[in-house]
């Protein structure tokens, strides 16, 4: 059993191996329609309630490719670089388990539909890494099984066990890497920045969710070591259960620091499944199995192959929008931003962010400030990714837009922020139900006025004498009053007229 | 006044749709003669009298308002292979395992002859999940032939080919994967046709090997499986496997086949399927077919198909592992039978405990051999093997249709054996289907049609046709035009009436 007392100092993990990775990644698509069946694709939802006779596996159903989702395949090895066969297969693999309900997943074996790509990652400190692709090919999701009982949450020694089929089918892609060999230190680094490139490309194609919270996109994390020197890969473990990019770095560390200890103290690294422990950063062994799984693979013959034509793939080539890098080096000019503050956009995720949001309409300068600033407090605060902020930036841009117009104050365009973060609508229904337009009703705001004069009649001599900037301090009082509903540019004037200065 | 239960459906339908007798009429006398002799046949698994009588009343009310039959069989029984979706109509395969099943949803064959208005009568007793050639293989009692009861219906449909024989019905559906639709109407003197594999649509058919399954029509004359035949196919969505192209003219072609004799057709005998193991009986009427399709004008020449030697072998390393895919879903989880179920056992073991007490000796049989040969390092050799094979004996079928319009030879060496006699010797069973496994092996289109008694035990013998993919029509033309030679047959079956209800 490994506990923290297991782990090898990092530092001295590097001077006596080598890290390898390979990173193995599940998307599920946005398709509107499941893999091979009508039933919709949607997260969530009653238990069993996106289910036929085809994603159930009721006896004598049939599966049926679901075209948008081979296009989006074809779509994501275009974008990886990857050649598109000419003319490939799906396959069964053959398995028993409760949640998947024909006891095989129709996924693809010797005949992936995309191979042999790259994808260039880009580290914090700028350093591009290019990371190969051996495949990406199409498969279904399982169904979900919720373990009652026990004290994991995992099926041995649960009391019993739900089972949910509205994600049985759901259509899949697994991008699969060569081994990254040659990192050393980085290696963690390297297998986040890889998962958060694919993220970010996946979202600009508009193919995936790319929820790592919601399980739309799950990486599996390979790692072994390989004694400084040495050229054959040493025995590797897969690492489950990884749901966050940091999670990514974490388990990649965490299984660098544990293998090493436990080969140096001449022990060897079991071939398993461990899964990735949240609340400590370890992982854990996953129950070991007494033989090794043999999936019989075999070509699906419920399924006629497919055979894209190049005319297709090549209309399909010209459907890929703008990608994340090409963008970013284009904002870099267009913004004249430095390399530091291009990486610094990036690493907080808030590049492309900004950049849509100026795609739809906002000023860069104030896209940037709202994304670095104050939406970036607002993800820390609740601990998430920028990205996974429950508001868009046409949304963002609109909020900008209010502003600008004088129909807001920058304070209530952040407490509309505010609204949209808290589920309630788009900004102008947040105005609307909030009551946050900006008070221009000069008859209401010159009472305000009069009352904060009158109050401090010191200040309001002051100004007459020709103190024009004790003002501020009058428009303070105003602005309080009004709880910051005024317009602060108008509040000045009005002083300034009322004192008659 | 005549016996309802005698006449073809041709005639009947004739009389349904003059308004001479009534669909109720007619159901009824089927019904009536099922519960007169199946007691004793044991054809039907489950007969549906309320839903037979309420499709016959829809019928005869349409018929009454003046509106025209749905389809030229409007009205006429059927009885249906229990292989075969029928939506709120249990649904057992012959298996214990879906003892209980009623699906729901209709396979896409019983909603095409729902829609055709042909009656359902029931459905029909099968070797468990398709596999076996004698009926004795179903978890509910094996069917008797009429001819003589102490032996074997043929299978697996021999459920619905013992109904035509015993006049329980005049049409049936079967289904053929090795021979299971030729094979039960040789050993019963009726006519049983394999469609062009995707000619018709497999959704809704319990896979056993999906590769091989196909549906087709089953009836006492040429003509009345050619109405049969064009009611059940065409191009199904459902089915990825189901050809996009246009039914071949199957009527058209068995009413020719009726008028005119065969001067210009070229017929091969396939040289390979004579000799040892074929029973001299059987022999020799083949060899009076062949000497009748000569006087009809055909020419007749020898063809040599040298890789038939070999459909049996790569057929028994196909299906079976087909079917340890297919019949993976039969997991207790979701439908069906459920054992163990007790709280002191893991889903695992319920599965294999309900697999164990659900599944017979040769379904079991068939999953062992299919899981050995999809293994990891076995798969080239038996798997890859047997494709390699097939692809041959589809060069052979190929080559013969080259210099030959169909080719013949017996549907199976010998007449119906006896109840009991090959139960214990699974290969002497295999044997049954030597001639039949290379047409769904390449999956072009055969026939059996009688070609009269073996003068050695008075038991009936199948002539085979076989025409190439989408040549369906040839063997109508071909079946029709020797039927009308050869003279009537069923009329020399021992009658049944009297026998224990």
């Amino acid at each position: 059993m490994t506990t923290v007392a297991d782990l090898m100092d990092y530092a001295e993990v590097l001077e006596r191996f080598d890290p390898v990775l390979g990173l193995e990644v599940h998307v599920e698509l946005s398709t509107n329609t499941k893999m091979f069946c009508g039933c919709a694709n949607l997260f969530g939802g009653e238990p069993n309630t996106h289910v036929c006779p085809t994603c159930l596996g009721l006896p004598g159903s049939l599966p049926v490719v679901n075209g948008k989702a081979v296009e989006s395949a074809i779509r994501i090895g275009l974008a990886l670089n990857c050649e598109i066969a000419e003319w490939c297969r799906f396959a069964r693999k053959n398995y028993f388990y409760p949640d998947m309900p024909k006891n095989f997943q129709t996924s693809q074996y010797d005949e992936p539909i995309a191979f042999d790509g790259y994808l260039d990652v880009v580290l914090d400190d700028g350093e591009v890494v290019r990371v190969d692709i051996e495949r990406a090919h199409m498969e279904e999701d399982t169904g979900k099984s919720l373990h009652v009982g026990g004290a994991t949450g995992r099926i041995h020694g649960a009391e019993h066990s739900l089972l949910d089929y509205n994600r049985a089918g759901v259509p899949l892609i697994e991008i699969v890497t060569k081994p990254v060999v040659g990192m050393g230190e980085r290696a963690p680094e390297v297998a986040r920045a890889y998962v958060a490139a694919l993220r970010d490309l996946l979202r600009a194609m508009d193919v995936s969710d790319v929820r790592m919270d919601q399980g739309s996109l799950r990486c599996d994390a390979n790692v072994s070591l390989m004694p400084k020197g040495a050229s054959e890969f040493g025995t590797r473990t897969e690492t489950k259960n990884v749901n966050s990019l940091r999670s990514v770095e974490r388990a990649v560390r965490y299984e660098m620091s544990r293998q090493a200890a436990l080969l140096t103290a001449g022990g060897t690294v079991k071939q398993e499944t461990r899964h990735f422990q949240e609340a400590d950063g370890s992982t854990a062994a996953g129950r070991t199995k007494e033989t090794a799984e043999d999936y019989r693979y075999f070509p699906e013959p419920d399924l006629v192959p497919i055979a894209p034509t190049r005319e297709w793939v090549e209309q399909l080539r010209a459907t890929l929008p703008e990608l994340p890098w090409e963008r970013r080096k284009r904002i870099q000019q267009e913004w004249n931003l430095t390399d530091e503050e291009l990486r610094d956009l990036v690493n907080t995720g808030a590049a492309d962010l900004v950049a849509a949001t100026v795609d739809a309409g906002a000023e860069p300068g104030e896209a940037r400030s709202w994304w670095v600033q104050y939406l970036t407090q607002q993800a820390n605060t609740r601990e998430v990714e920028l990205s996974d902020l429950p508001i868009t930036p046409a949304q963002v841009a609109r909020v900008i837009e209010l502003v600008k117009s004088g129909e807001l104050t920058n304070k209530l365009a952040r407490e509309v922020v505010q609204g949209v973060l808290a589920g309630e609508g788009e900004p102008d229904e947040v105005v609307e139900k909030r009551g946050l337009k900006v008070v221009s009703d000069d008859s209401a705001l010159i009472t305000a006025v009069d009352e904060a004069l009158a109050a401090q009649p010191d200040i309001a001599d002051k100004i007459r004498g020709g103190k024009v900037q004790a003002a501020g301090a009058i428009v303070g009082a105003v602005m309080k009053a009004t709880k910051g509903a005024a317009d602060a540019k108008r509040v000045r004037e009005l002083i300034l007229e009322r004192v008659g200065a | 006044m005549t016996d309802l239960t005698r006449l073809t459906a041709g005639e009947l339908a004739a009389k349904i749709h003059g308004r001479e007798i009534t669909s109720v009429e007619a159901t009824q006398a089927h019904l009536g003669r099922i519960a007169e002799v199946d007691g004793d046949v044991n054809a039907f698994l489950h007969v549906d009298t309320e839903g037979a009588l309420a499709a016959a009343r829809k019928v005869d009310a349409d018929l009454a308002e003046g509106r025209e039959p749905a389809s030229p069989i409007a009205g006429v029984p059927l009885a249906l292979k229990d292989v075969l979706a029928t939506k709120g109509v249990p649904t057992t395969c012959g298996s214990k395992t879906l003892e209980n099943w009623i699906p729901p949803y209709d396979a896409t064959v019983t909603r095409k002859l729902r829609e055709a208005g042909v009656v359902i009568l029931g459905k029909t007793n099968m070797d468990e999940f398709a596999m076996g050639s004698s009926t004795e293989n179903s978890a509910f009692g094996p069917t008797r032939n009429p001819w003589d009861r102490d032996r074997i219906p043929g299978g697996s449909g021999g459920g619905s080919s013992a109904s035509l024989a015993a006049f329980e019905a005049p049409l049936a559906i079967g289904t053929d994967t090795g021979g299971s639709i030729r094979q039960p109407a040789s050993v019963t003197g009726t006519v049983g046709v394999k469609p062009t594999y995707g000619g018709v649509s497999r959704y809704g058919l319990v896979a056993f090997s999906s590769s091989l399954d196909q549906a087709g029509p089953c009836g006492r004359t040429v003509l009345d499986a050619a109405l049969l035949h064009e009611v059940i196919a065409g191009h199904d969505p459902m089915d990825s496997t189901s050809i996009d192209a246009p039914v071949p003219p199957v009527l058209l072609a068995a009413q020719a086949g009726y008028r005119a004799d065969l001067k210009g057709l070229k017929v091969g005998v396939v040289t390979e399927f004579t000799g040892e193991g074929y029973q001299p009986g059987v022999q020799r009427s083949f060899e009076a077919a062949v000497a009748q399709l000569k006087d009809l004008g055909a020419e007749v020449v020898e063809v040599s198909c040298p890789s038939f030697t070999y459909a049996l072998s790569a057929y028994y390393l196909i299906a079976p592992s087909e079917c340890s895919s297919n019949l993976a879903r039969f997991d207790a989880m979701r439908y069906g039978l459920r054992v163990s179920d007790d709280g002191s056992h893991s889903a695992e073991e319920v599965m294999s405990l309900t697999r164990e007490a659900g599944f017979g000796a040769e379904v079991k049989r068939r999953v062992m051999l299919g899981t050995y040969a999809l293994s990891s390092g076995y798969y080239d050799a038996y798997y890859g093997s047997a494709q390699k094979v097939r692809t041959l004996i589809t060069r052979d079928f190929t080559a013969a249709f080259e210099q030959v319009d169909v080719l013949v030879s017996p549907t199976t060496p010998t007449t119906a054996f006896k109840i009991g006699e090959r139960a214990d010797d699974p290969l002497a069973m295999y044997l049954a289907d030597l001639c039949t496994i290379p047409s769904n092996l390449a999956g072009n289109a055969a026939m059996s049609v009688p070609s009269g008694l073996s003068d050695e035990d008075g038991l009936p013998v199948g002539l085979q046709i076989m025409a190439p993919a989408l040549a369906d029509d040839r063997l109508y033309r071909v079946g029709a035009a020797y039927e009308v030679a050869r003279g009537p047959l069923l009329d020399r079956i021992p009658d049944l009436k009297g026998v224990s209800a």
